[in-house]
């Protein structure tokens, strides 16, 4: 551990301390003036959403044809949970803030109305305060509100801004890799959000290149009736790297709030991209009101031989949680791994895991997924390893762990497996455990309060997934998990 | 050091201590016996504050460097740091949570709350590995997660290495030799003895006479229906285990 690190940690620990409320301290509402279009979504919509981002001729016939082919689909209803019916024509599909200056020179230029949100959030923007190591892509709502250190990263040719500015000033590289990941045909949510997608983060690492920072982008959803719709396109070429990270969180509202997000990465030969994500949605109250409904389509592919993709993700927010980062092993040698966390707890409900999809030669996937259950939830894994009869000694290792607190969760695994080629070699562990009061008084027998045990026992379960996050991420999500489940353990 | 005043107690509304008295000095062993169902693990489980039981009436109070508390109104974790320590009848397995990185932070909070210095890993390792030497215990105890797949005998050593490292005033051994063969026994035994002084004490909870001929006690108490009914010298263990309980019960 780096002297920084381990400052940044006694300072979070501080943190944590001083932090009693069980509250979603994300939960309030910034009220600024907003540029809002009308509920409802047809080709008109579209036409609006492109005129209002100027975007080229080109990506509107991407978006109509996109939305063509949604209109003849079914939501899926395959997802081991319930939800009422959404109503796509009660949203509105373009929130941004009124304030805004298109080409912004300097991150000072933000409203500082939006920049206070942020700092709220622990997202410092200005230029001043801003976090050293990480560059920040901001979008609120339906836009991109900056992207610090910009200039830092140009130096070296890394392309980092929001997909509306991608558009406009790196056609190419968005019209070659958009869509090729996960195309609009895909599902269902994918092909909603082709059609009406208002920003996102794009981020190019080129050949050769260590990215110096880690790249970020958090994502706020404030508006009522609305959706977040974003997209983010992630391309590492020849030998190079870049580690990136997302966090979310949204106010706390009565009514559902749709979040239908599609991530693609793509990896070239010796490129390495690691995702990591810290999803705490706002999930709706203890009866089950309110919440984001988060139906994500994130998927890699490794282009390239001896590409790595890998996934962390540590889920902890949403009402609802539709999510499967997987990834498609198409070079020789490619590795992907999925390390999730997804944790449940008063009346959410969980369907996510991964897809290990293997198509070239000795490639090798890993998959570690722990499910925590609290309260009333419903916490789901489901997963799919695909081996094709190109994949000659392929290899899968996954590794599914439920843990339940109390007596009225819910907990299920689902994987799948598909095997065309007899030289893979394939292991799969799954267990159930439970937190139980006598863990808890023993741990307390010993001089460990509440609070410490479940956060031992927590992250004793979860050791295998936080190793891989970086630090400051790791230490944000084991905070959360502890507030999460302070009053369901006990 | 300890003194339960008409103690009783229960769980989920069935009286099983029913006026308990007990008086225990520092630098004191003392032996608790009885037949199956009269009381005795909840004996320990109330004084270490097990969350179960219901105290319904009576004291426990317990004084260290001259401040007298009644355990009762304390949190299990604050009798701990208090210095009360109970050896499981059945140590509970935490998957997961590494064994020597769980007893850094409970030995950290007691070093917090009696105002010492804490640990850093490093120290804290020679620390206990000193220990460990000093109960003959195997490194595979520290390297892997809490009581996970340890077998009985493994268990309750561990449960003596966790007294030893924590360093209580007040040591309850609930049924520490159940399930214990004659070897391990005589080392959980001696491990006790070395960690015995005159400033602390120890409770040692047993259905059998024969951990007692290794953990001499200096009183026997025979525990009966949720009541003390006869106190004594050590020949009363033998006694006991010559004539059974019956005599004393009639």
């Amino acid at each position: 551990m780096s002297k920084a690190n381990e400052k940044m940690l006694n300072e979070k620990t501080i943190q944590k301390n001083t932090l009693s409320s069980r509250e979603y301290k994300y939960g309030f509402f910034t009220d600024i003036e907003m540029e809002r279009i009308p509920k409802g979504l047809n080709e008109d919509v579209l036409r609006l959403i492109v005129e209002k981002k100027g975007e080229p001729e080109w990506m509107l016939n991407w978006r109509l044809k996109a939305y063509r082919h949604w209109k003849t689909m079914q939501e899926p209803h395959w997802p081991n949970f319930e939800y009422g019916p959404i109503d796509y024509q009660g949203l509105s599909y373009y929130n941004a803030p009124k304030k805004r200056t298109d080409n912004l020179k300097s991150m000072n230029e933000v409203d500082p109305e939006l920049v206070k949100t942020f700092e709220k959030l622990g997202i410092p923007l200005s230029e001043q305060k801003r976090l050293s190591g990480v560059a920040v892509d901001a979008v609120f709502d339906s836009v991109s509100v900056g992207t610090t250190h910009q200039a830092e990263l140009a130096k070296v040719g890394v392309i980092f801004c929001s997909m509306t500015e991608a558009i406009k000033e790196h056609s190419e590289l968005v019209k070659k890799y958009l869509g090729s990941v996960v195309p609009y045909t895909d599902n269902f949510f994918a092909a909603l959000n082709a059609a009406v997608f208002s920003d996102g983060s794009f981020c190019y690492i080129p050949k050769g290149v260590k990215c110096p920072l880690e790249l970020s982008t958090y994502f706020r959803i404030n508006a009522a009736e609305s959706g977040q719709f974003e997209r983010t396109l992630i391309v590492a070429e020849d030998s190079s790297y870049v580690s990136y990270l997302e966090g979310c969180t949204a106010p706390m509202r009565d009514e559902n709030q749709l979040h239908a997000a599609v991530v693609e990465l793509i990896t070239l030969d010796n490129a390495e991209i690691k995702y990591s994500t810290v999803q705490n949605w706002y999930s709706g109250d203890k009866q089950g009101k309110g919440g984001i409904y988060n139906f994500v389509t994130k998927r890699g592919k490794c282009l390239g031989k001896n590409s790595k993709i890998s996934w962390t993700q540590v889920e902890a927010g949403s009402a609802i949680t539709w999510k499967y980062p997987s990834v498609i092993l198409q070079g020789d040698n490619s590795v992907g791994k999925f390390y999730s966390v997804a944790l449940t707890n008063n009346r959410m409900q969980a369907d996510t895991g991964t897809k290990m999809i293997h198509i070239g030669k000795n490639t090798k996937s890993t998959i570690i997924s722990k499910g925590i259950s609290a309260d009333e939830s419903n916490n789901n894994y489901r997963g799919l390893v695909k081996i094709l009869p190109s994949a000659d000694g392929a290899r899968n290792y996954s590794q599914c762990d439920s843990m339940l607190i109390g007596n009225k969760c819910r907990a299920n695994t689902f994987p799948y497996i598909e095997v065309k080629n007899s030289t893979a070699v394939m292991e799969h562990e799954a267990s159930t455990s439970k937190i139980n009061a006598e863990q808890l008084f023993y741990l307390r027998s010993r001089g460990l309060d509440m609070e410490g045990s479940v956060s031992l026992i927590i992250n004793g379960f979860c050791k295998d997934v936080f190793k891989e996050l970086p630090m400051e991420f790791a230490v944000e999500a084991v905070r959360l998990l502890e507030m999460k489940l302070e009053g369901s353990v006990g | 050091m300890l003194e339960i005043k008409n103690l009783h107690a229960g769980i989920e509304g069935t009286p099983i201590l029913k006026g308990l008295n007990l008086s225990v000095n520092a630098g004191e062993v003392h032996a608790i016996m009885g037949p199956n169902g009269s009381g005795k693990s909840t004996l320990a489980k109330v004084v270490a504050g097990h969350p179960q039981y219901a105290v319904t009436e009576g004291q426990v109070l317990y004084e260290v460097n001259f401040k007298k508390i009644n355990l009762l109104e304390l949190e299990p974790e604050d009798r701990a740091r208090e210095g009360v320590f109970m050896a499981f009848q059945y140590p509970v397995e935490i998957p997961g949570v590494n064994a020597s990185m769980f007893l850094r932070a409970a030995f950290n909070e007691i070093c917090k709350h009696q105002g010492a210095e804490e640990m850093d890993p490093i120290e804290f390792d020679e620390y206990l590995r000193k220990k460990m030497k000093l109960l003959d215990m195997d490194e595979k105890f520290i390297n892997r997660p809490v009581n996970v797949d340890f077998s009985g005998g493994e268990k309750k050593r561990n449960e003596i290495l966790q007294m030893a490292v924590l360093n209580p005033r007040l040591m309850v051994l609930d049924e520490t030799d159940s399930g214990l063969d004659i070897d391990s026994m005589r080392i959980v035994a001696d491990g006790v003895n070395k960690l015995r002084n005159k400033n602390n004490a120890v409770i040692v909870i047993t259905h059998y006479q024969r951990l007692l001929n290794y953990i001499v006690p200096d009183f026997v108490h025979i525990l009966h229906d949720g009541k003390i009914i006869k106190s004594q010298g050590k020949e009363l263990a033998l006694e006991v285990e010559d004539k059974g309980y019956d005599w004393l019960i009639k």
